[in-house]
């Protein structure tokens, strides 16, 4: 096993005050759960350190991973410190939401090396809020973000939402324009979708109230409108648009075009590997993948036992690799290379038709999805065969 | 000779020839009760699923009669399709007598009058037989009304029997004794047999079922075919039990099989009669026909790369089938195919089916067809089956079609919308019979182009179901016709051509280009579909392009879900056919041939 020294660790914190009508990430509201748990994980971390034993990039997600108390989350690193070696460098981000940040958590984090924050602001509009059910006010996110940049923060993303019931595209610019008057070096503008959930009890409640008829998501046409609006918006105010759903600042050093790209994410698009630790966490590296029970009892229970915690695991084909390189790169700025484009029969008669169509471009020796392209970024890897 | 009975069981569709030939064979205790299994004389699967016997199976049942006498009853199964009437012909050709079965609660129906003709054109006696009288529905007297007025037979001679529920078994089988005369004939004569049958064995070729009217015939004779002039030596003789059974030699008035090292169905001809090569008989049987097709499309493997394995099947297919004839087609948009021609179109269904489900090819079926003829300007004539060779059109001077003989019957209050049907399927110089009170038999002549594609369904849901049909070809008339092409995105697809009466090429340019807008997936581009006739649009479609898919969020617990998705999408492109840039599946070209109401 060769010991990569720029994969990622993820580090899942399934525990939220309240779970938002929209959410089918996996998570419970039992807070009394989170001791259990961080002991679990310590024992799950223990068990990789030989296979993980370097990362440059850390990325504490949820769930709420600000919802956990500052003892915690300090125990929390000091021993994911101790059973892993962190690159100088390393990009470390904690997802929060705006109200739970007070100064002394900010202190802590920065204490603790946390460098980057990902905002769940979704929304500047009251109405919307409600809508999603979040805990936080407008306001309060306002006054959040003046605490993180007053605590020194220098790479805030902040989360939005867009393609919402009844939301205007006026209405998201708004909230866009407002999102920008903080100068946010990282933007993720998520349509919001409704996970199919194979049935009805599976589903999110907000997709049950659309299966009902109470409300309607915006038809496909308008869906292209709200994406290539957010797109031509933020490219035009400087942001550099890396991924489907991700915008950057340009960084302070020349050179570095994406200085400001969540590094730990890309590591997703082009395939890094990584270790996901916690329930429902996927694993890969660079061959195999594998996830966890998404249950943190089941969790619990088999690491106390001394088992890995894996539900399932795969090893990856070379057709399956090649397939995931065209879906995750085609959802890049950095594209697929031609080298691996022409590992696909007719490929070089595919790429020239998609440019003729305008939905790709090649450059420099890589076959990138123009913005017409990334509408439809989905469709892309299937007009190439195996 | 005087303890054989050879008979038929004929019936309407559904009528429950194949329940009654299970009773048969359980009741003279051929198959223990445990080994039973439901339609045993049907051992294809498609046999078994839509309830019709395609290929006829034989079988001989020994019965000792009430008066301890032993006879051996041969039961020759008939296929149960208008498509494959004559060899309905050929088996009832080689009995005595048949048992005339009619539902109790269907009635009098289309193929029972067509049938008791076929039977009594053969002279033979006729066993009305009167089942499912078990079920609610049954009206045993209104149906022996239905016998005596519109057959002309007489009722008091019905039997009556619930094939499932094994009520008046007995009382069939003492009347077969009773009734049917035994085989005449002697075996002193020189060989005379008709060949009703011929089924292919992997092992030891061609299996030819055979009714000996005189003569006998034993392994080591040389035998000659009258027709068809082949010659060869016998293997084998035997009997139908529930699986061959040898015997020395068959004799006049048996019905039985011969081997004889005939390596394809297809190198026997059925109606054909078999002689001994040392002492002929003085002439054929009469009643041999050439079958020939009627109905014609091709077929072509969804892969570019399965064409030998198609031509592998279907040769496969015809060692067991020899009514099935094909040549080599080839299409620009397609790749290489086959042209085929059917007895009918079901016999065409059965074929696609067969392919698919026994011999495991991934098919595309054209729009079926006739078989056209055009006086061209130099005076030859020339016929047509396929549109790909239909004649430069300022070169034709005349055109015919096929024209066919319906005959409908149906009660009563519904020939006013069957009318309709027929007249806008072209129909012409109806008559109407009224053989019942209640009921009406309707005669069109139309044009067999104009049934061939979902008239049958059609005719069933207007009628609720009481539609029964049938038809027989009768002649070529002069017609007018024009050549429908389908373009997509500009593109000729040539598999979608069609010949088409010039009254009904607007309303099929525009019936192609809806369905094909409901089939085709959206793509990247947009796809233009248009119906052509020479350089003239009559009809066109639109299908947008993927205004939207991408998926909001990938991350590390996204992927495997999301190309486990692609993967399944792959799949289905995979069973598509690619015209140009254009993605086409299998099922579009197969909804262009559905009602408009599935």
């Amino acid at each position: 096993m060769d010991h990569p020294t720029n994969s990622g660790l993820y580090v899942h914190l399934p525990f939220c005050k309240t779970k938002c009508p929209y959410c089918d990430f996996y998570s419970v509201t039992d807070a009394t759960l989170i001791s259990a748990y961080l002991t679990a994980l310590n024992t799950e971390a223990g068990l990789y350190r030989e296979q993980f034993p370097g990362f440059d990039s850390l990325f504490l997600g949820g769930g709420t991973p600000s919802w956990l108390g500052e003892a915690q989350l300090a125990g929390l690193m000091k021993n994911l410190r101790r059973h892993f070696t962190f690159a100088p460098d390393s990009e470390i981000t904690i997802e929060a939401n705006p109200d739970d940040i007070t100064a002394e958590k900010l202190t802590l984090w920065r204490d603790l090396g946390i460098n980057r924050l990902s905002l769940g602001v979704q929304s500047f509009d009251e109405g919307e809020l409600r809508f999603l059910g979040r805990r936080h006010t407008a306001k309060q996110t306002e006054a959040a973000i003046d605490l993180i940049r007053a605590a020194g923060f220098t790479n805030l993303g902040l989360d939005l939402m867009y393609g919402l019931p009844g939301q205007s595209l006026d209405g998201w610019l708004k909230t866009l324009e407002q999102a920008l008057s903080f100068a946010p070096e990282h933007l993720s503008c998520y349509q919001l979708t409704l996970m199919a959930g194979e049935t009805p009890a599976l589903r999110t409640p907000m997709a049950r109230r659309v299966a009902r008829g109470e409300i309607s998501l915006p038809d496909e046409e308008t869906q292209r409108e709200f994406f290539l609006l957010t797109a031509n918006f933020l490219t035009a105010r400087g942001y550099l648009h890396y991924e489907v759903a991700n915008f950057a600042r340009q960084g302070p050093q020349a050179g570095s075009l994406c200085h400001y790209c969540c590094r730990h994410n890309v590591k997703y698009w082009t395939r890094t590997p990584y270790l996901g630790l916690g329930p429902a966490a996927h694993s890969f590296d660079g061959r195999r993948r594998w996830w966890n029970f998404s249950s943190v009892k089941k969790y619990c229970l088999s690491l106390n036992a001394g088992e890995a915690p894996v539900a399932e695991a795969e090893t990856l084909t070379p057709e399956q690799i090649r397939l995931e390189t065209l879906a995750l790169g085609f959802r890049t700025r950095a594209g697929v290379s031609l080298a691996t484009i022409r590992e696909h029969p007719g490929a070089d008669a595919v790429v020239a038709a998609l440019t003729q169509a305008g939905l790709v471009r090649v450059d420099r020796e890589r076959v990138i999805a123009t913005l017409d392209g990334l509408v439809v970024a989905d469709r892309l890897p299937l007009e190439f065969g195996d | 000779m005087s303890n054989i009975r050879n008979f038929s069981i004929i019936a309407h569709i559904d009528h429950g020839k194949s329940t009654l030939a299970d009773r048969l064979i359980q009741w003279t205790g051929m198959v223990e009760d445990r080994q039973f299994r439901d339609q045993i004389l049907d051992t294809m699967d498609i046999e078994r699923e839509r309830g019709i016997t395609i290929k006829s199976n034989t079988i001989s049942l020994p019965y000792t009669s009430d008066d301890g006498v032993e006879y051996e009853l041969n039961l020759i199964d008939t296929p149960g399709h208008v498509d494959f009437s004559y060899e309905v012909s050929r088996a009832l050709a080689s009995c005595e007598g048949v048992l005339l079965l009619v539902d109790a609660s269907q009635g009098v129906e289309a193929q029972t009058v067509a049938n008791l003709y076929l039977a009594m054109e053969h002279d033979l006696t006729i066993i009305p037989v009167i089942n499912k009288i078990d079920l609610p529905a049954a009206d045993v007297d209104g149906v022996k009304e239905q016998i005596e007025r519109e057959l002309g037979l007489d009722s008091d001679h019905v039997l009556l029997c619930s094939a499932k529920e094994g009520i008046g078994i007995d009382e069939i089988l003492e009347a077969i004794v009773a009734r049917i005369p035994p085989p005449t004939g002697s075996a002193e004569e020189p060989l005379s047999g008709l060949i009703f049958d011929a089924t292919y064995d992997s092992f030891r070729g061609t299996v030819v079922s055979c009714r000996i009217f005189d003569g006998q015939v034993k392994p080591g004779d040389i035998i000659r075919m009258m027709y068809h002039g082949t010659v060869h030596k016998v293997e084998e003789t035997g009997v139908f039990r529930l699986t061959r059974e040898p015997r020395k030699q068959l004799s006049a008035g048996m019905v039985g099989y011969l081997i004889a090292g005939i390596k394809t169905v297809s190198d026997t001809r059925i109606g054909d009669t078999l002689t001994l090569e040392a002492r002929p008989a003085a002439g054929p049987l009469p009643g041999f026909k050439e079958v020939k097709p009627v109905v014609f499309a091709s077929i072509y493997p969804v892969g570019n790369d399965d064409y030998q394995d198609l031509a592998d099947a279907l040769e496969k297919f015809k060692l067991n089938d020899a009514s099935l004839v094909y040549q080599k087609d080839s299409s620009a948009a397609l790749g290489q195919g086959f042209r085929c021609g059917f007895l009918g179109l079901l016999h065409l269904e059965i074929v696609q089916e067969r392919l698919e489900r026994e011999y495991n090819q991934s098919i595309i079926m054209t729009v079926p067809g006739v078989r056209y003829r055009f006086t061209l300007a130099d005076g030859k004539v020339i016929t047509v089956d396929n549109p790909l060779y239909y004649p430069d059109p300022s070169s034709i001077k005349g055109e015919e079609e096929p024209f066919i003989r319906t005959s409908i019957l149906i009660p009563e209050r519904f020939v006013g919308a069957v009318m309709k049907l027929c007249l806008e399927r072209r129909g012409v110089n109806s008559r109407f019979q009224y053989p019942s009170p209640g009921r009406v038999e309707i005669n069109f002549d139309m044009p067999l182009a104009e049934v061939i594609i979902d008239f049958y369904d059609r005719l069933k849901t207007i009628t609720q179901g009481y539609g029964s049909f049938d038809y027989e070809i009768i002649d070529y008339r002069p017609t007018s016709l024009l050549k429908l092409d389908i373009l997509v995105n500009g593109e000729k697809l040539d598999a979608l051509s069609m010949i088409v009466h010039k009254d009904r090429v607007r309303e099929w340019g525009v019936r192609v280009c809806d369905r094909l807008k409901d089939e085709i997936p959206k793509q990247q581009f947009k796809i233009a579909i248009q119906g052509a006739v020479g350089g003239q649009i009559i009809s066109r479609s639109t299908i947008s392009a993927f205004r939207k898919d991408v998926t909001a969020k990938c991350y590390g617990g996204d992927i495997s879900r999301k190309r486990k998705l692609l993967e399944k999408q792959r799949a289905g492109k995979k069973r598509m056919k690619m015209v140009g840039s254009v993605q086409i599946p299998q099922s579009a070209f197969v909804a262009v041939l559905k009602t408009e109401n599935e």
